[in-house]
C-alpha cells in the first residue's frame, strides 16, 4: 500500500503540467489525495479582480482526481479521465492558495468514480466541487 | 437617392481584430497556455500550439486533461463574450482601444463545466470551436468541441453554463 502511494506520488510529481502550475501533493493513499496550488498572477482569469481562471482550477481538480484513483488499493496502474464535471460555487480569494481533496469512492474492474472539493484559505465554503469517471488501466 | 457608403474593409477588420485581441490579451491564463484565436467574420477558432509544459502523461505522451479542460473553457468563455459584445463593438458603443487600456466590460462567469474526454490529446497543436446553444438575459449554455489532425475526430468536447453580467459597464 505504501508502495502504491509512493508510485502515485512519483507519477504525479513527474507530470510537466502539474509542475508548471506549481502543484504540491500534500497527502495521498487509499483512494484519496490532496493537492495544493499556490496563487500565481500568471493563472488569473479575471484581470479586474485577480481571480484565478476556472481552467487552472480544472487542471488542479483533474490531477487530484487522477492521483486519488492511482492510490486506490484496487487500481492496478494508470488512469485517464473519461469525464469530469466541475461546479464553480464562488470566486477563489485572490492571493490565496487553492487546495483540492479528491476521493475515489467506488471502483470497478474498468471504471473509477471520483469526487473532489476545492477550497481556498477560508475553507468553510468550497470554491468548487467536481465529480468524474476515470478509466482503470492495466488489468 | 444616395445610399450610405459601406465601411472600408480595413476599418471593419481593424476594429474587430483590435477588440478580439484586447479581450484575449486581458486574461493572463490564456497567454500562459498560449491559446490564440483565429477570426472569420464573427466565427472564432481557438488554437492551442503544443508545448512541453502542457504534457500530462509523460509515458504516452499526452496533453494534460486539465489543459484540455482549460482550453475548452477558454474557448467557451471567449466565444460567448464575443457574441455578447459583438453588437456593441460594431456600433462603436465599446471602444477597442479602451478595452486594450484595461477598461474591459464585465464578462460571463462559469457556473459549471462538463468535459468528455474522447481520446488522448496528442503532442501537437489543438483546435476548438464553441457554439452558444442559448444565451438568455441571465444564463447561457455553450457547447464546445476540440480536435487535432481531423476535425471529424474530436479528442474532447464539453458543455458549460454561464452566468451573464447584469450590465455591460
Amino acid at each position: 500500500m505504501v508502495d502504491k502511494a509512493k508510485f502515485a506520488r512519483q507519477f504525479i510529481e513527474a507530470i510537466p503540467h502539474s509542475r508548471a502550475l506549481g502543484m504540491r501533493l500534500t497527502d495521498i493513499g487509499n483512494g484519496s489525495a490532496e493537492i495544493t496550488m499556490e496563487y500565481d498572477e500568471r493563472f488569473v482569469g479575471d484581470p479586474k479582480t485577480g481571480v484565478i481562471h476556472g481552467g487552472a482550477v480544472s487542471a488542479l481538480m483533474d490531477t487530484c482526481c487522477g492521483a486519488a484513483v492511482m492510490s486506490h488499493p484496487d487500481a492496478p496502474a494508470g488512469t485517464a479521465t473519461i469525464d469530469l464535471r466541475i461546479d464553480y460555487m464562488r470566486a477563489a480569494t485572490p492571493g490565496q492558495a487553492i487546495t483540492t481533496r479528491a476521493t475515489c469512492y467506488h471502483i470497478t474492474r474498468s471504471v473509477a468514480f471520483v469526487r473532489a472539493t476545492a477550497t481556498d484559505e477560508n475553507s468553510d465554503t468550497p470554491v468548487a466541487t467536481a465529480s468524474g469517471a476515470f478509466t482503470v488501466e492495466g488489468r | 437617392m444616395t445610399r450610405p457608403q459601406p465601411e472600408p474593409v480595413q476599418v471593419v477588420k481593424q476594429r474587430r481584430d483590435a477588440a478580439l485581441k484586447a479581450l484575449v490579451d486581458a486574461v493572463p491564463y490564456i497567454n500562459y497556455l498560449g491559446v490564440q484565436f483565429d477570426r472569420r467574420g464573427d466565427e472564432l477558432t481557438a488554437v492551442l500550439p503544443f508545448d512541453e509544459k502542457l504534457i500530462g502523461n509523460p509515458l504516452l505522451p499526452a496533453i494534460h486533461g486539465g489543459v484540455t479542460a482549460a482550453f475548452l473553457e477558454i474557448t467557451s468563455v471567449i466565444t460567448l463574450s464575443w457574441a455578447y459584445l459583438w453588437e456593441d463593438i460594431e456600433s462603436g458603443a465599446i471602444d477597442p482601444d479602451a478595452m486594450a487600456a484595461g477598461n474591459l466590460p464585465r464578462l460571463p462567469k462559469t457556473i459549471d463545466f462538463t468535459v468528455d474526454y474522447l481520446r488522448s490529446g496528442l503532442p501537437r497543436d489543438a483546435y476548438a470551436r464553441a457554439v452558444v446553444s442559448r444565451s438568455g438575459r441571465r444564463y447561457a449554455s455553450v457547447h464546445v468541441e476540440a480536435w487535432q489532425d481531423h476535425v471529424s475526430k474530436r479528442f474532447a468536447q464539453a458543455t458549460g453554463h454561464f452566468l451573464m453580467p447584469r450590465d455591460k459597464a
